[in-house]
């Protein structure tokens, strides 16, 4: 009886799994929905159809689109609120592939960007420029640039090490690979605590930096992170089918044709990048990479070549929802970082303690 | 005499430790091979060393009379298929995803299977007894299913030589007759190669025409079944007390141990 319970189940889920077309048309339409839903959203409500009509006269040049409107308007939309709006969607789908990108080669579906200690690393690189408040770049004209270069600095450095730290004895495994993560990301966490201890003026800067945020993103910030998404995304779902073999294990996947070291070198590389430029401008906001994927199996499956696209839709639209929150619901704006670990933390708790009870009549 | 594989001076180190010491031999096509040796002897280090999945140290593999190190993975994919020891596999993939899987050396990268092979995938889900649940979810499967579902996922790879590690080894006697039945038809009927890794040597007495004992990575014996399988061979593999006589039931050598 049970079993007749199960398959039919099963079914069902493979019915679901294979309106991938649909799943992507849906989640796109509901991104889009959501950029300008949360553009009308803040201190000034604007209604659906001005904000519409402003991002259709921005893009395309009609200007004759806004006459009437209030000036001042246009420029909240597209020099505040989008900005922010799109780095925070583009964030959310960066984590949410590089989450599930992490967990496919590490082949543990609670695996996410912070297990490798990629995160830590940029932290810590962000919390160096703002102890010497570095002003390197200030003389350069770029003095805005300091945290997100060092962070990123800090993220890529981490990875390499992590990655040296752990392949001693040639290939890459998993296991060693988590090790070496949690070890680098431990020492470096001790580094933020004692930059923090030494910091006077400047701990409150890195406090809130390490909480995550979106306030005050520029479109630099968005053209940066959509582009190495964009690269990042090409580069995965170019590989999406022989990550899928890489869950049969290396011997099988390698007898498939799959060169399974080269292939965990450029994804590790490439998910580790994305990671480091989303936290570079974001700060640390957690469980998106490893949350979204996760629930995004359920609804896909677990191929990558649907799990990744629908994914980085999904990450997107969470973490839109996450900052739209903080922005413009809540009296006071927390930081988004302290909001996903909040709301993320305990369903995570959820789903890895249903996870084991299910896991024990196997 | 048709030779598949020829390898020669064969070596591999794992640090300072040898695992694979100069060692020749010449695999045929179209017969059964065994490998058979204590643990830690070296068979799977030798049965990646043939499915290029670790490369040798020194010495040579030529496949076809061409050196193996000259194919790239992909080619190589449509020769030699491989079913590793029982793997758990972490994330919900269905049964016939995971048999498809064998097929993707001949699908391109971003198409969709073609009815042969949907074709090829179904006769032998049906053919190994996993077609009854082909849409159910490999987490969920008990370790002897999972690991008939990895034996036909290597069969839908449809290459000339199939290799085995102890790929049997969680299945009951029923299956593993079964698989065993399977791979022997495909070296008869069909002329291909298997390379099986065996810890029973009576399954292997049954199947293999020819035998291979590997100790301290070395063959240290090698030979048709019937004349190789012998009291003394066992006595220098494995240091135990055995007799080795003919069972007409089975048509084969059968080996009993004194205990």
């Amino acid at each position: 009886m049970t079993i007749k319970v199960r398959e039919k189940s099963s079914g069902l889920k493979s019915r679901l799994q294979k309106a991938i077309g649909t799943q992507i048309l849906l989640l796109s339409m509901a991104l889009c929905g959501l950029i300008v839903i949360s553009a009308c959203m803040g201190y000034i409500h604007l209604s659906f159809i001005d904000v519409a009509k402003i991002i259709f006269a921005k893009i395309f040049g009609q200007t004759s689109l806004l006459e009437g409107m209030d000036e001042i308007l246009p420029v909240v939309v597209i020099d505040v609120r989008l900005p922010r709006i799109l780095t925070a969607a583009v964030v959310g789908g960066g984590l949410a592939v590089s989450g599930a990108v992490f967990q496919g080669i590490l082949l543990n579906p609670l695996a996410d960007p912070y297990t490798l200690g990629v995160s830590a690393g940029a932290a810590f690189g962000a919390s160096l420029a703002f102890f010497f408040n570095i002003v390197l770049f200030d003389q350069i004209g770029l003095g805005a640039c300091s945290v997100p270069v060092f962070a990123f600095i800090g993220a890529a450095g981490t990875l390499f090490f992590v990655i040296y730290l752990s392949s001693a004895s040639g290939g890459l495994s998993s296991s060693n690979l988590i090790l070496s993560g949690i070890i680098v990301a431990a020492i470096l966490s001790a580094g933020i605590s004692f930059l923090k201890y030494v910091a006077d003026e400047q701990v409150s800067i890195i406090i809130f930096w390490l909480m995550g945020s979106f306030a005050s993103r520029t479109w630099a910030d968005v053209f940066m992170t959509s582009s190495f998404l964009c690269i990042g995304f090409l580069v995965i779902i170019f590989y999406a089918r022989d990550l899928n073999l890489m869950s049969l294990g290396n011997r099988t996947a390698s007898s498939l044709g799959v060169d399974t070291g080269k292939l965990t070198l450029i994804l590790l590389v490439t998910a580790s990048l994305i990671t480091a430029i989303c936290v570079s401008v974001s700060g640390i906001i957690g469980f998106v990479g490893l949350l979204v994927p996760h629930m995004v199996r359920f609804l896909t499956g677990p191929d990558n070549r649907k799990l990744i696209p629908v994914s980085m839709l999904a990450g997107a639209i969470l973490l839109l929802c996450a900052d739209t929150v903080t922005r413009a619901i809540l009296p006071d704006e927390i930081p988004i970082g302290v909001l996903t670990a909040l709301i993320g933390g305990p369903f995570f708790c959820y789903i890895f303690r249903k996870r084991q009870v299910a896991g024990t009549d196997s | 005499m048709n030779i598949a594989i020829e390898i020669k001076k064969l070596s591999f180190f794992y640090k300072e430790r040898r695992v694979i010491d100069d060692l020749t031999i010449n695999i045929e096509t179209g017969k059964f091979y065994g490998i058979i040796g204590p643990n830690g002897c070296g068979k799977t280090t030798f049965v990646d060393l043939i499915a290029k999945h670790k490369k040798p140290v020194s010495g040579n593999i030529t496949y076809k009379g061409k050196d193996l190190s000259l194919y790239s993975k992909k080619e190589l994919s449509m020769e030699i298929a491989l079913v590793p020891q029982n793997f758990y596999i972490n994330f919900p993939f269905t049964v016939e995803e995971i048999v498809m899987m064998g097929r993707y050396p001949y699908i391109p990268r971003f198409s969709v299977p073609s009815p042969e092979d949907y074709k090829i995938v179904y006769g032998i889900m049906k053919k190994t007894g996993i077609y009854k649940f082909k849409d159910r979810f490999i987490t969920e499967l008990s370790s002897g299913e999972r690991q008939r579902v990895v034996f036909a996922r290597a069969l839908a790879q449809d290459t000339p030589v199939l290799i085995l590690d102890e790929a049997t080894s969680n299945l009951d006697v029923n299956y593993s007759l079964n698989l065993f039945n399977i791979a022997a038809q495909r070296v008869n009927k069909e002329k291909r190669t298997v390379i099986a890794v065996l810890q029973d040597i009576n399954l292997a007495a049954i199947y293999c025409d020819y035998l291979l004992f590997i100790k301290q990575g070395s063959i240290v014996a090698h030979g048709d079944t019937d004349e190789i399988l012998n009291r003394n061979t066992l006595q220098f593999v494995f240091n135990v007390d055995a007799k080795v006589y003919f069972e007409p039931y089975s048509d084969s050598m059968q080996v009993v141990f004194k205990k």
